[in-house]
């Protein structure tokens, strides 16, 4: 093998047998990342229509009286209703390890039970250790109809106005 | 034609009797005793010949055997299990009610399995320590250690699976929780967290990818890398005990030459009557405690508090006082990996198989115990009560004033108090080194004590009695 290997570093000639080597290599390296592939999209979710993934029709923008926390238990999110009349949809799921945040009536706010963290209806944190304020849903409204998207939740720094959407 | 004498035995049940056991029994000398062991599929596990002073049962305390005498029962219960089972939200909590009232054994087969599996956790751990304070994972040992390490993982991975299948109360939010840890991992933590539960929650998809993970994928690869292990135990052979003196702890006056003896019958024996003992004190548990049932899972409702499965609880405790991306990915890392590197080092190659080093080493030891036992539950209620970082710097993120900040203010008093050790007290960089890993293995300890029985409702700090009450 000496022989194959010379001192130049400008000669760029490579023997058969590295060559094959390297072919062999790349083509087994690129067997495993096909393998990887396969495997990763044979195991990755499955949503379902209807059920929480999908999109809800929650009913007729007056149903929800401006200042309104409702729940959908199913879709996993409140719809909130600002006084101004904007529309939030809130994932229910606490920002710090993920519990099921419940609107507390007689305090205004949500409040997990499983770290204490608070939020506020917009989903701003009123209190630690939540990071960041609750995850949004998207929501669209035709024809006077509210529909909520659950696909995606939407993550966010802090609320802001651009979040609220208005008949 | 010259007929070919046929040799075998002229009886047909005696000749299908030796196509199976090969070897005379009872062997009928030490040579046979030695073929035995080597020529039988589950003897062969062993050596032929172990060094008599590592049959003291306080050196290993019989811990590494343990463990794989769990891993038999829990693969014998959990295989019975899987006929009674169904991984589905619909079944999978009714099937446990069905274990309790109407399988024969169902309840004793699930109380086997639960405990088996929590007290393999608690044998696992100590394992490592003994393996540690022994030295026994010095050179030739250095990748039994890491592959130890593995095993570790392992274990805590078939327990949190096993967790949710259940689907109780518990079962839910403990793997709700303990999943969102994942998703604070940056980049890749929340597309991995989906992956590992078939969605953004813990569901139907959860609980298909949990049982397959826990009754096939994390058992095979289980078993693998445990006949690797104790294959390695065998090539390198044990480490041999000793006194502080140097000399071969032969329960005599001390040796320097090691004494050998058969494995059959020395070794088998005792591994024998160990696991008879240990396999009648857990079918005894099993018989008076029950596992743990809650009420049925419901997504729409966390309880108060919502805690992880008790191994956890030192990470969750951790959460608690730090960033989440620091309490649950750096800190562990930075743990696992001085770990594994640990065996790398360099050190005194003398202190094998003395415990704790020497006397200094066991001096240190105790400091960094005492230490540990003082220093964890005060800076745990500093941080409650009277500390706020980020409330101190309201300008900086928390990932900084809960995070960097601490983190670093921890690892400078332990380099201050490795030095202290070093320098006032005079101990080897080995024997330092160990009183840092005792205060750190206390602190761990002290901090699951503390989120198993200090922790009530909203996490606040209390005292048991009214955690239990
Ligand atoms: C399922 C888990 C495990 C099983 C079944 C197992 C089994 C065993 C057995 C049977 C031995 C023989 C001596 C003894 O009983 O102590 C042993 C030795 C050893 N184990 Fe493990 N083990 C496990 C986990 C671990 C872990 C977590 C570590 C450390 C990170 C580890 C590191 C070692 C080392 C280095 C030795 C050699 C010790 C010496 O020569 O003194 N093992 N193991
Ligand atoms: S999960 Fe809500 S505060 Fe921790």
């Amino acid at each position: 093998m000496s022989d194959v290997k010379l001192p130049s570093v400008m000669d760029e000639t490579v023997s058969r047998r590295d060559f094959l080597k390297l072919a062999w290599g790349a083509a087994g390296l690129l067997a495993l990342v096909e393998a990887g592939g396969v495997a990763l999209s044979f195991f990755s979710p499955r949503t379902a229509e209807g059920r929480f993934g999908g999109v809800f029709e929650v009913g007729a923008v007056d149903d929800f009286p401006p200042g309104s926390v409702t729940p959908f238990n199913a879709g996993r999110f409140y719809l909130v209703r600002m006084e101004d009349g904007g529309f939030l949809a809130l994932y229910r799921k606490c920002t710090h390890l993920g519990c099921a945040v419940p609107w507390n009536q007689a305090e205004q706010k949500f409040i997990c039970p499983c770290h204490a963290s608070a939020f506020e209806r917009d989903g701003q944190v009123l209190n630690p250790p939540a990071p960041r304020p609750l995850d949004r849903f998207l929501v669209t409204i035709v024809d006077g109809m509210v529909r909520v998207d659950t696909g995606a939740p939407i993550q966010r720094d802090r609320p802001g106005p651009a979040d609220l959407v208005y008949a | 034609m010259a007929e070919n004498p046929d040799p075998r035995p002229e009886h047909l049940p005696q000749r299908i009797w030796e196509s199976i056991q090969r070897d005379e029994l009872p062997p009928p000398d030490d040579r046979g005793r030695m073929r035995l062991v080597m020529n039988n599929l589950v003897l062969h596990l062993h050596p032929s010949k172990v060094a008599r002073p590592t049959l003291k049962f306080t050196y290993t305390w019989g811990l590494g055997g343990l463990a794989l005498l769990l891993v038999m029962i829990l693969a014998v219960t959990g295989v019975l299990l899987m006929f009674e089972y169904t991984p589905t939200p619909q079944t999978a909590y009714l099937d446990m009610l069905k274990l309790q009232t109407e399988v024969w054994y169902g309840q004793l087969i699930r109380n086997l399995h639960h405990w088996s599996g929590n007290l393999l956790v608690i044998t696992v751990f100590l394992h490592l320590l003994r393996v540690f304070f022994t030295g026994g994972f010095r050179t030739p040992r250095e990748f039994n250690w890491v592959l130890g390490l593995g095993l570790l993982l392992l274990v805590v991975a078939a327990n949190f699976t096993g967790y949710l299948l259940p689907w109780d109360q518990l079962a839910y939010w403990a793997v709700t929780v303990g999943s969102s840890l994942l998703s604070y991992v940056p980049l890749i933590g929340e597309p991995l967290r989906n992956f590992l539960l078939g969605g953004p929650e813990v569901g139907a998809a959860t609980l298909t990818n949990f049982y397959g993970l826990h009754v096939a994928i994390i058992p095979l690869a289980l078993m693998g890398i445990v006949s690797f292990h104790i294959w390695r135990v065998r090539k390198d052979t044990l480490s041999i005990p000793r006194r502080l003196d140097g000399k071969i702890d032969d329960g005599g006056t001390g040796s320097t030459q090691v004494e050998k003896v058969t494995t059959l019958p020395h070794l088998v024996s005792r591994e024998l009557v160990f696991a008879l003992v240990m396999t009648g004190l857990i079918l005894m548990w099993s018989v008076w405690v029950n596992a743990p049932l809650e009420a049925a899972a419901n997504p729409d409702h966390s309880p108060n508090p919502a805690k992880a499965a008790w191994y956890f609880m030192g990470l969750q405790e951790l959460l608690l006082h730090f960033h989440p991306v620091f309490g649950a990915i750096i800190i562990p890392t930075l743990a696992l990996g001085a770990l594994a590197i640990l065996p790398y080092q360099r050190f005194d190659l003398s202190a094998e198989g003395v415990w704790f080093r020497s006397l200094k080493g066991r001096q240190m030891a105790l400091v960094g115990a005492v230490t540990g036992l003082i220093a964890t539950p005060a800076l745990v209620l500093l941080d409650e009560y009277a500390l706020d970082l980020p409330g101190l710097m309201p300008s900086l993120p928390t990932l900084i004033s809960n995070g960097w900040i601490p983190l670093a203010a921890l690892l400078l008093l332990l380099i201050v108090y490795y030095e202290i050790i070093k320098r006032v007290f005079k101990a080897t960089a080995c024997e330092s080194r160990q009183s840092v890993f005792v205060l750190l293995v206390t602190a761990f300890v002290v901090l699951t004590v503390i989120g198993i029985a200090f922790r009530g409702e909203g996490m606040a700090l209390m005292w048991p009695w009214e955690v239990l009450g």
